[in-house]
């Protein structure tokens, strides 16, 4: 198995049309038809191929190639998609290949997203579902009529099986390569009949990923890779404050560097066009530009969050308002409120932002880790000048995103076609390439944000109200995003605070939104990468306030919400919650939440050193993600998720100093390294209900998880991100 | 402006700045793209190459500085621990995203050849300076445990 994701220059647009003409399916794959075998040399495309679909495309040679509407950033997509599929088809999986799908909002929308196509939200596979295994047994009753149609035998009497169709009373066998050019003259059937779960061969098993080879081996294909004929690459200096503009530059210095092309100006910064990167970098730290930051965010974030404290005691937006917590507060036997402050965050993906754009007068041409794909088009199209249909987008893989890639700005992709454009739209391919401190200190952050929550317990220790406010930017107000926001709620800033599942009569969450020039965005696990861990340290705080158990605590009051409470009792059990405590130093913390409709619940246990030093060392985590396609990326993502929320309660911080990002590279924007991840052990709920998302849910709970091991372990509560700046209070 | 070095096996011979990281050699020179840029300044460890055997940042290293010497990339990967680790790589199914993971594999490598059964330890010491923001650290800990016992066998 191998991705079909590949360079241009290995075989060209007529050569695949060539090899692939000769039946009317074809015309479908036009669109992919930069694509040519992968680096993986899969030999020349099939001679005839039959493509019943926008999803499936079956070679002469037996090969299935599944087109992913969905990008591979890492979370595994490409592979549950071609598991769903492969499974209604009986495809053999060794045969079984993925290409990405071109951009077109039509035939690959994403159905949780509505028209648009693009990747997030951990949807990939939940909305995918029927629609792959609808395309998958459509195949294979075509494949099947066409079996019948040439053994003059029911459809009904064949069985089909890794690949291969056979009609055992007649003894006759035929390959999926075999039928193809008969399927491609049938008619595509109305209706198919999906398979009972308790055949599947596939779902539920652990194929093996369809990238992991190349990514072993040096030649998996990421956007830094391609080169075309006469690429040229750019960086782009952008403006020090966020919001500044260009004033003036003086390129004298810069355009005397070897390599260098030309340099030129675009609204977002001053770009330096060479033959190479490290020509295009030194010329870059050659130019000099003067800034007008008349505009520009001058505040540094110790100022802001003091306003957003300010803002919590001011009215504000409900996001909900369940009875009435005020009145419900005044009653209460015992009254406990906490603050909590967020910085903001940069996802910091392994592949600096990168794009490379071909732009001529009629089309424009994109090659990029994309996951946006519609409002890419869109962005690009209206810089280029062109219609949203004349822009090409050739999907690579991702190395990581983790949100960063999915925005409402595309911003790293309307920069590279700006700067096309100032090259002259003349076709050169220019290659825009990130360096580590561009995307440290190029904003989108995770917003900051702070929540201040007040409740009160009655005489018996039970949560009768619960008053949260949260002060923050909005991730969607100002962008086309926008309808998603309703009566000036942005749901990306509560969701995991307004949608608490905790059975408390008095609920109230309000919502302060804040304005900066700081451009944010979401950032994996989004709203709950913040309040998670509000709610549930506050929950941890209140267990204690009322003697309580916390696991009991919770567990009390998730009556209503069986699919959390499983998921608790399950992490709980595999940690032995209730078994003898830690030594001296040592805690265990456990917290719980839903995102995406999957339900994680963890149980961290840590160690704290007389210095205060904290070291995870173990994380026990249970999740119900409905049917479990593939087992084994769903335990790479709940280990991927934690270690990355452990990152940032640990370690991870943007700030600002009179606007100024303080930070530039991995030395002072600290993430987690290997000696610093915990063990973890994932636990699967066996569950027959639709798949839901993993790639961002695991993240929640890991970051209150371990701020309760830690007050388990020290008696002291940690209210500020990141634990190790912070300090315990 | 001309260096002359071993790249995986060949005699090589790359015209550039004297100064050019030896990442940017080898990926826009030599054309062999499995290297990785990360940070360029030697902290995530994505650009990982072996210079004479020892693993080191290709993005801090300059071309000039490789004179004679010789350098391996992923591409270039060719011991029996290599291939236990590439091997084991799979069999663990340690990428995500995969874009650190070349540099991984080379630490990794390193650390085998000259350390055929790596404790726990000497794993966090030698692996510790490749950063992955997928977070497959365990499993590059297993992989590396598998491929120590496969490369001995």
């Amino acid at each position: 198995m191998s991705i079909a994701i590949f360079d241009k220059s290995k075989t060209s647009r007529r050569d695949f049309l060539k090899a692939s003409t000769g039946l009317s399916a074809i015309a479908l794959t036009i669109g992919f038809s930069w694509t040519g075998p992968s680096r993986r040399a899969l030999g020349a495309p099939a001679e005839a191929s039959f493509m019943p679909n926008a999803f499936v495309r079956i070679g002469s040679d037996n090969s299935v190639t599944v087109i992913s509407k969905h990008v591979e950033l890492g979370q595994g997509a490409y592979t549950g998609i071609a598991t769903v599929l492969a499974e209604e088809l009986d495809a053999d999986w060794a045969q079984v290949r993925v290409e990405s799908a071109p951009a077109d909002a039509k035939r690959y929308n994403n159905l949780a997203f509505g028209t648009m196509q693009g990747t997030g939200g951990s949807s990939a596979m939940s909305n995918s579902w029927v629609q792959l295994r609808e395309a998958g047994a459509k195949a294979r009753a075509m494949l099947c009529a066409a079996a019948a149609h040439e053994w003059h035998v029911p459809a009904s009497e064949i069985s089909v099986e890794k690949g291969v169709l056979t009609h055992a009373a007649s003894n006759r066998r035929a390959s999926f390569g075999a039928l193809v050019k008969t399927a491609a003259t049938l008619p595509m059937p109305e209706k198919v009949e999906l398979k009972d779960p308790k055949s599947f061969k596939l779902i539920g098993t652990r194929p093996p990923r369809v990238d992991v080879p190349s990514k072993c081996d040096g030649t998996a294909l990421f956007t830094i890779d391609v080169v075309q004929p006469g690429m040229l690459v750019a960086l782009l200096m952008r403006p020090p404050r966020f919001g500044g503009q260009v004033k003036s530059f003086d390129d004298s210095a810069a355009a005397k560097v070897p390599g260098v092309v030309k340099v030129v100006q675009v609204s977002r910064g001053v770009a330096v066009i060479a033959k190479t990167f490290w020509s295009a970098k030194v010329g870059r730290d050659a130019l000099k530009v003067e800034w007008d930051e008349s505009k520009a965010e001058m505040r540094g974030s110790a100022q802001m969050m003091a306003q957003y404290r300010e803002l919590a005691g001011k009215p504000a937006a409900s996001a909900r308002n369940d009875g009435n917590a005020a009145e419900a507060l005044t009653k209460a036997a015992r009254r406990v409120a906490a603050e909590y402050e967020f910085p903001y965050l940069a996802h910091a993906p392994m592949e600096p932002m990168d794009a490379v754009v071909k732009l001529t007068a009629e089309s424009c041409d994109i090659w990029t880790g994309d996951q946006f794909q519609t409002i890419d088009q869109m962005n690009a199209a209206q810089v280029a000048g062109l219609k949203p249909p004349q822009v090409n987008i050739h999907t690579l893989l991702a190395g990581g995103s983790f949100g960063r890639r999915a925005n409402a700005y595309s911003d790293f992709i309307v920069e590279a076609v700006s700067i096309a454009k100032a090259h002259g739209a003349d076709g050169t391919p220019i290659k825009l390439q990130w360096t580590r401190e561009d995307d440290i200190r190029g904003g989108l952050y995770r917003p900051m944000y702070f929540h201040k929550i007040e409740a009160g317990l009655d005489a018996n220790g039970k949560l009768t109200a619960w008053r949260q406010v949260i002060v923050g930017q909005s991730i969607l107000a100002g962008t086309p995003l926008a309808a998603m926001m309703k009566n000036g709620i942005d749901p990306t800033s509560v969701e995991g605070a307004a949608t608490l599942s905790y059975d408390i009569p008095n609920i109230s969450v309000d919502l302060a939104t804040t304005e900066s020039k700081v451009p944010v965005l979401w950032w994996r696990v989004v709203g709950s990468s913040h309040t998670t861990f509000a709610v549930e340290s506050f929950i941890d705080e209140m267990a204690h306030a009322a003697g309580k158990d916390p696991y009991a605590f919770r567990r009390d009051m998730l009556a209503h919400s069986p699919r959390m409470k499983a998921v608790l009792d399950l992490a709980a059990e595999k940690a032995g919650w209730n078994s003898a405590p830690l030594q001296k130093g040592r805690g265990r913390g456990i917290a719980v939440t839903e995102a995406f409709n999957s339900y994680v619940a963890q149980v961290a246990e840590v160690t704290v050193d007389e210095k205060g030093e904290i070291r995870v060392d173990r994380v026990v985590c249970a999740v119900d993600c409905g049917t479990a396609i593939n087992p084994d990326i769903i335990k790479a993502q709940m280990e991927g998720g934690i270690g990355f929320g452990a990152s940032a309660a640990l370690y991870g911080a943007i700030s600002l100093k009179d606007g100024h990002v303080e930070q530039s590279n991995f030395n002072d924007y600290r993430v987690l390294r290997m000696n610093e991840m915990p063990k973890v052990e994932v636990y699967i709920v066996p569950s027959s209900e639709p798949p839901t998302g993993v790639g961002e849910p695991g993240v929640a709970p890991v970051g209150p998880a371990i701020a309760n091991a830690v007050f388990a372990a020290t008696g002291k509560r940690h209210y500020q991100f990141p634990f190790a700046k912070g300090g315990a209070a | 402006m001309s260096t002359t070095f071993t790249l995986n096996g060949q005699a090589t011979t790359l015209e550039g700045d004297d100064a050019m990281p030896l990442l940017w050699a080898i990926r826009e020179l030599a054309g062999l793209h499995g290297t990785k840029f990360g940070c360029g300044m030697a902290l995530c460890g994505a650009c990982t190459v072996h210079l004479d055997g020892q693993a080191v940042r290709s993005c801090v290293t300059p071309l000039a500085s490789v004179a004679g010497r010789a350098v391996t990339t992923i591409e270039g990967l060719s011991s029996k621990q290599a291939k236990a680790v590439q091997a084991a790589w799979i069999d663990v199914q340690v990428p995500q995203c995969g874009y650190c993971q070349s540099g991984q594999i080379m630490s990794a490598t390193a650390l085998l050849e000259k350390n055929p059964a790596p404790t726990d330890a000497d794993i966090d010491g030698a692996m510790s300076g490749n950063i992955c923001r997928c977070a497959t650290y365990n499993r590059i800990r297993a992989a590396i445990h598998t491929a120590a016992t496969a490369a001995k066998a």
